[in-house]
């Protein structure tokens, strides 16, 4: 399964419900204001990280360089994709969920 | 730049801006809405607070996106003579962000020369409900 979080973490309670509600084994995209959740230095690092031990986190690469961010500010194990990476991920899960 | 007739007495604006830049329009339109109050002469000035610190991230390239990089036009802010942006230190700090990776923003000084006076201000919260506390208007993206 595929959970997708487009929402800044610090305004919505999207990627928190999003790591409640996920199985171990899924797979986190972080995609538009939602990869502000990957940043290494950040309040919700730590709940990511936790999150992290049994799921599989990306950030959409297009979104982390729109607002400045690169893979050095990001939590460690977090892959950076491109749009090429997000539909093969799409593809390859058995659903897509979006938490909007 | 020319300035619009202004025909009022000043008043002190302060812009709030708590959103991130790319999420959604109010970025944008917070950015113009300033340059508008100070082209009509006004005092203005412009927080940061909550996601919209992440405004004046250094380095946003959003063409790979399919996004306008309107955000450039925050190094116009001194030319509109906004010489006072403050940045709230608490939601800084709740996004692991320190003041060196935030855009330089200056402004011109007396003597018309483009000093490099920063017009960026880290303050704390205490401080900025002062800042609140002290204006005429208040107008929030």
């Amino acid at each position: 399964m595929l959970h997708v979080v487009n929402k800044s973490p610090f305004e919505k309670d999207s990627l928190t419900t999003c790591m409640r509600l996920s199985r171990p084994g899924s797979h986190v995209l972080l995609i538009e204001d939602g990869v502000y959740a990957a940043l290494g230095g950040g309040a919700f690092a730590a709940r990511v990280r936790e999150s992290m031990a049994a799921r599989k986190f990306y950030a959409l690469g297009a979104d982390l360089a729109a607002r400045g961010l690169g893979e050095s500010d990001l939590i460690d194990g977090i892959s950076v994709i491109g749009y090429d990476g997000f539909v093969e991920l799409a593809a390859s899960c058995s659903a897509v969920q979006s938490w909007v | 730049m020319s300035k619009a007739q202004n025909t009022g007495a000043v008043k002190k604006f302060l812009y709030i801006n708590r959103r991130a830049p790319h999420g959604s329009n109010y970025a944008q339109e917070g950015l113009e809405m300033a340059m508008v109050g100070a082209a009509f002469e006004q005092e203005v000035a412009i927080a940061f607070i909550d996601d919209g610190v992440f405004q004046l991230k250094r380095g946003q390239n959003p063409a790979g996106a399919g996004l306008k990089n309107f955000t450039a036009a925050f190094g116009a802010l001194g030319d509109h003579d906004i010489r006072d942006i403050f940045v709230e230190r608490e939601s800084l700090e709740a996004r692991g962000l320190r003041a060196e990776d935030l855009l330089q923003l200056v402004f011109e000084d007396e003597n018309g020369k483009r000093a490099e006076k920063s017009a960026v201000q880290i303050v704390g919260g205490d401080e900025l409900a002062e800042i609140i506390a002290r204006q005429d208007v208040l107008l929030n993206f």
